[in-house]
């Protein structure tokens, strides 16, 4: 892992006074905030990152068998995710580990093992694969090879994920779908900060180790109210955003945001309307809510940063062309990141922008 | 809290140097360093005006010539050892004194074990089970440890320490059950022969890859420490996993963490075909623990004593002290590696017939019983015979009992099923009815 890491965010999206080959490109997506929720109590207005913090406060307050731990994670995070969590609840509860990722994996199974509530970080989603051996072989199996004597089930794995501009090759990783294909394991990419805190709470009490995958983009671009109270968004449940009856479109963190670009771009310019679904849990899937959609729309586009090839949008698309096969009115759509590691100054012309998503939908809807 | 512990750091140190001008050897200046270590945890203030050196990295003095510091292993660190081959007590002062029906115990369970291992192995040979792996030469260390730990200790193992199962009572027809993978297993028969696990003893369920309960071990111990309950973990492991990311991990994190945790080593020659020599060009494991702060003993892991004292004050000092220890048994690995596995291969008989003869924990143990008259020609016969009864009907109860129901596949993925896979398991009966002939329905419980 670098020494870059902190700097990721410092640099704001436009710099217009600098020369134009210095100019870095617009951001790619207009976050898009939540009506404020009335359900939960009183509201704050945060950021991503501040809601984590929010989640993992309460969650300490409630649980005293509760820890955090991870790589730099006591002075408050290279994200600023656990800001003042140790001064409040003590460096026996939010504290740094050696610096080694199948280490902090294996001792939060360790802990939850034991009973208590392991709250992991790995720094970025590009560094969770030395962990990988911990995350499929044990923590995914853990409840099942021991007929149920034992689980990790209290075991929540927090990273940063996804493209943030200039992140290159291992700052910038998606890995949901490695993980999708390991049964036992649960993984949650949420799209805003309400979001983001209320499944993080659900993670952290569902009885399954989960991996929960914070787009880093928005931890401080995304902005909304915020229920300071704990409350839980339901897992495996994908949320209609948005609806519409000519097109579904399904992705999941920042992606969603783009896709709510599309769908005002689809009906302005081609009197398309789109029904925008975000699937938040990747596994295991909400597959009936997409299901419904595409039955009402019979047309179907998913959209990921992660490369095309193996990627989750190939098991969405599969199922669903088995599963809505009489309704579909043309080829199910994949815009992805393409086959290659995710580059560094090519970043504008890899990710699966709303062009790209616009383009698709128009010829879905002259097939 | 943290003044206390600092106080006792001190004590310690003070008590170290004393020892070591009186007496000076390898263990003491190992344990000297070890002590250092720890004492980085309270690294000396920034003094810009001090002539010291002021790296934050290490604690250390500067040196005016160039020297690279030589690993020691012609001379490594000691076995301690308390008796010797013919179960004689070599120092008193070391000698555990356990009573008479404690040691007839460790006999006891080591020979049930040996008996169960010789009839689950054959019975593998026959095609009965599908696999299984030996404790042969390694009896001693299991009972030995399994005897200085609490009950309520929570133990992760990695495969060939059936023997602290045995210990904490682990009745025959569970190892049987899990072994054939019956419906009596607590594992509901979803793993290989030998990956054993028992909630009520406290004994983690065994999984297969290699050195992944170590940093395991180590989270546990943390949780552990925070529940301030009194208890320890004690985490086993071969010579061969010690190579692994894993073991690194966790003798660091167990270190930097301060967990109330023993790390044994099972060193016994060989992984698989794999002999030392290929696995490291250090002082064996031991020699490793020191670089990580920890405190490191190596014994004799076929003086069941040695083991015992070993594991008894580790245990009492991890607790105590909420650090890390590190036991390296010497062992042999008398047995073939598994059953799928044919030793002659790549070592000698001879060299397996020297420890299984001349040098087993279990014999050595037996000429300890038989020098104080605790037992004779008349109780091996006896119990030999005893033993072997036990095995047999647990054996044959096992080999009788029905397979799990096979919905049981498709359960404890989560807490729940899920939606997803109940849609699974019905496909799997429609298909299974339609097709039943060519299942093997009548061996499942229904």
């Amino acid at each position: 892992p670098p020494g870059f890491r902190t700097a990721l965010l410092r640099l704001s999206p436009t710099c217009s006074s600098r020369p134009r080959a210095q100019r870095r490109h617009a951001a790619h997506f207009a976050f898009h905030p939540d009506p404020v929720p009335t359900k939960y109590g009183p509201t704050v207005k945060m950021n991503l990152f501040q809601s984590i913090t929010s989640a993992l406060d309460n969650t300490l307050a409630s649980d005293p068998t509760a820890v955090i731990f991870g790589e730099d994670v006591a002075f408050g995070g290279v994200f600023r995710c656990t800001v003042g969590l140790r001064d409040k609840y003590g460096k026996d509860r939010v504290f740094n580990t050696p610096l080694c990722e199948q280490g902090i994996v294996g001792f939060g199974i360790g802990v939850a093992v034991a009973g208590a509530t392991a709250i992991a970080e790995i720094q970025f989603a590009d560094y969770i694969f030395p962990a990988f051996d911990q995350i499929v072989n044990e923590a995914a199996k853990y409840r099942y090879r021991s007929g149920n004597l034992y689980d990790c089930g209290n075991l929540t794995i927090r990273a940063p994920w996804g493209c943030v501009g200039h992140g290159s090759l291992y700052h910038s990783q998606s890995p949901e779908a490695y993980f999708a294909h390991c049964p036992g394991l649960k993984v949650v990419v949420p799209r805003g900060p309400v979001q983001a805190k209320g499944l993080l709470l659900s993670c952290i009490a569902d009885e399954n180790p989960c991996i929960f995958f914070e787009p880093k983009i928005l931890y401080r671009a995304a902005v909304e109210q915020v229920p300071t109270e704990p409350y839980h968004l339901p897992l495996s449940q994908a949320e209609v955003v948005q609806e519409g009856s000519d097109v579904t479109l399904v992705a999941w963190g920042t992606q969603v945001h783009v896709m709510r670009e599309v769908a005002t771009m689809a009906q302005e310019k081609l009197g398309v309307s789109c029904e925008v679904i975000d699937l938040q849990t990747i596994l295991p899937w909400d597959i009936e809510t997409v299901c419904k959609s595409v039955v009402k729309t019979g047309r179907l586009l998913i959209s990921h940063e992660a490369p095309v090839t193996g990627g989750f949008a190939a098991e969405i698309s599969s199922s669903i062309q088995e599963q809505c096969f009489l309704n579909l009115e043309a080829p199910i759509a994949r815009v992805c990141g393409y086959d290659t590691p995710f580059p560094h100054i090519f970043e504008p012309f890899y990710i699966p922008d709303k062009w790209k998503c616009f383009e698709a939908v128009k010829r879905m809807i002259n097939y | 809290m943290a003044a206390v512990r600092r106080l006792q750091k001190w004590v310690g140190l003070g008590f170290h140097a004393f020892r070591q001008n009186s007496a000076l050897n390898s263990v003491r200046a190992l344990q000297r360093r070890a002590f250092r270590t720890q004492g980085a945890l309270f690294q000396q203030p920034f003094d810009s005006s001090a002539e010291k050196p002021q790296f934050p990295g290490a604690s250390a003095e500067f040196v005016d010539h160039l020297e690279f510091i030589q690993p020691n292993v012609i001379s490594g660190i000691p076995i301690y050892r308390v008796m010797d081959r013919q179960g004689q007590i070599i120092n008193p002062s070391e000698d555990p004194n356990l009573s008479k029906e404690t040691v007839l115990n460790f006999y006891q369970k080591m020979t049930l074990l040996n008996t169960m291992d010789r009839i689950l192995y054959e019975s593998q040979r026959q095609g009965r089970i599908s696999f299984y792996m030996t404790n042969y030469g390694e009896e001693g260390t299991h009972v030995g440890s399994a005897a200085a730990l609490d009950p309520t200790d929570l133990v992760f193992g990695q495969y060939r320490e059936a023997g602290v199962l045995m210990y904490r009572g682990f009745p025959l027809d569970l190892f049987m059950a899990q072994c054939y993978a019956n419906a009596d297993d607590l594992g509901k028969g979803r793993q290989m022969p030998v990956h054993y696990g028992c909630k009520d003893l406290n004994f983690v369920t065994i999984s297969s890859p290699l050195a992944t309960q170590i940093p395991q071990a180590a989270g546990a111990a943390y949780a552990v420490k925070r529940e301030n309950a009194n208890r320890a973990v004690i985490c086993y492991f071969g010579e061969g996993a010690a190579s692994e990311g894993d073991a690194h991990a966790g003798f660091n994190f167990s270190a930097t963490l301060e967990c109330p945790l023993i790390f044994f080593c099972r060193n016994n020659g060989y992984a698989i075909s794999t002999p030392t020599n290929e696995q490291y060009r250090g002082d064996g494991i031991a020699a490793r623990g020191p670089g990580y702060g920890m405190l490191s003993i190596r014994v004799d892991g076929n003086d069941v004593f040695a083991v015992y004292n070993a594991t008894k004050e580790a245990r009492r000092r991890a607790v105590a002290e909420n650090q890390p220890f590190l036991i390296e048994a010497m062992t042999y690995r008398i047995g073939h590696h598994s059953t799928s596995d044919d030793s002659s291969a790549y070592r000698s008989v001879d060299e397996v017939n020297y420890w299984d003869k001349q040098d087993h924990p279990i014999s050595r143990l037996r000429h300890y019983m038989t020098a104080r008259d605790w037992w004779g020609e008349d109780e091996e016969r006896a119990w030999r015979k005893q033993s072997r009864k036990l095995v047999m009907e647990a054996f044959e109860r096992a080999e009788r009992r029905l397979k799990p129901h096979p919905d049981l596949m498709f359960t404890d993925v989560y807490d729940q099923m899920t939606p997803g896979l109940e849609k699974q398991k019905e496909a799997m009966w429609r298909h299974v009815q339609q097709y039943k002939e060519h299942y093997p329905l009548d061996l499942y419980e229904k």
